[in-house]
């Protein structure tokens, strides 16, 4: 158990995301392969300017759901790392959401984990984005 | 039973509140409470979909609302 959890790294935090940590931290690890996917502001949204973005969690269930992430990548890749860490409050462009770093014995691992744990986040953890722009503002995904 | 709701997102704008009280026969289900709700609050039919946890898990429909749960509801999430 001890181990399992040493390979795991969640955080959900309002300061900045520390990508040089993030890169340290998954380096301690072994094997060949590191897939790095850092999620940025876009300064522009269906022809909308970007002014800032707020995003907010459900903390608790957020991190259990990215931890149900974690078991299932851990059963199902050869996996040694896995760091997830989501920013929540206001986010200006260019700023960094989140972070997702996977470090894998073989390159294919390391790639399709971090793709199933963006894909699969993006799904299924309670985190919500309201965008707000020079003319308007709307809950990212809230209406068809 | 009396339970309390927390709301997250677009359905806080939508409560006007971050967590409601309401009255709940003692026997609802999950299904129960979101018809409760919409005929209060229409503008949840509008929603892409929302889902309801219970103790910061995704409940079924047909799962019993316990009144020492947490409830919350969950608009569709737009994370990373």
């Amino acid at each position: 158990m001890a181990k399992i959890k040493n390979m795991v790294d969640i955080k959900i935090t309002a300061k900045e995301l520390d990508l040089r940590s993030c890169i340290e931290w998954i380096m301690l690890s072994e094997g060949g392969g590191v897939d790095l996917f850092i999620g940025r502001v876009r300064s522009e949204t269906l022809g909308h300017k970007v002014v800032q973005l707020e995003f907010e969690a459900y903390e608790k269930m957020a991190i259990k759901e990215m931890k149900e992430i974690t078991d299932h990548v851990l059963k199902t890749w050869k996996v040694n790392r896995i760091l997830i860490h989501h920013r929540i409050g206001v986010l200006r462009v260019g700023d960094i959401p989140v972070v997702i770093a996977v470090a894998a014995e073989h390159r294919d691992a390391a790639f399709d984990a971090c793709r199933y744990i963006i894909d699969t986040l993006k799904r299924t953890v309670p985190i919500w984005k309201k965008e707000i722009y020079e003319d308007g503002e709307v809950w990212v995904a809230a209406h068809p | 039973m009396k339970v309390s709701v927390h709301a997250f997102g677009i359905v806080r704008d939508i409560f006007g509140n971050s967590v409601i009280s309401r009255e709940l026969p003692e026997s609802a289900n999950v299904g129960d409470l979101r018809v409760l709700l919409e005929e209060e609050y229409p503008r949840l039919k509008q929603l892409s979909s929302y889902m309801v946890a219970q103790n910061d898990e995704y409940a079924d429909i047909s799962d019993a609302v316990g009144v020492h749960n947490e409830i919350a509801i969950i608009p569709p999430v737009s994370g990373g």
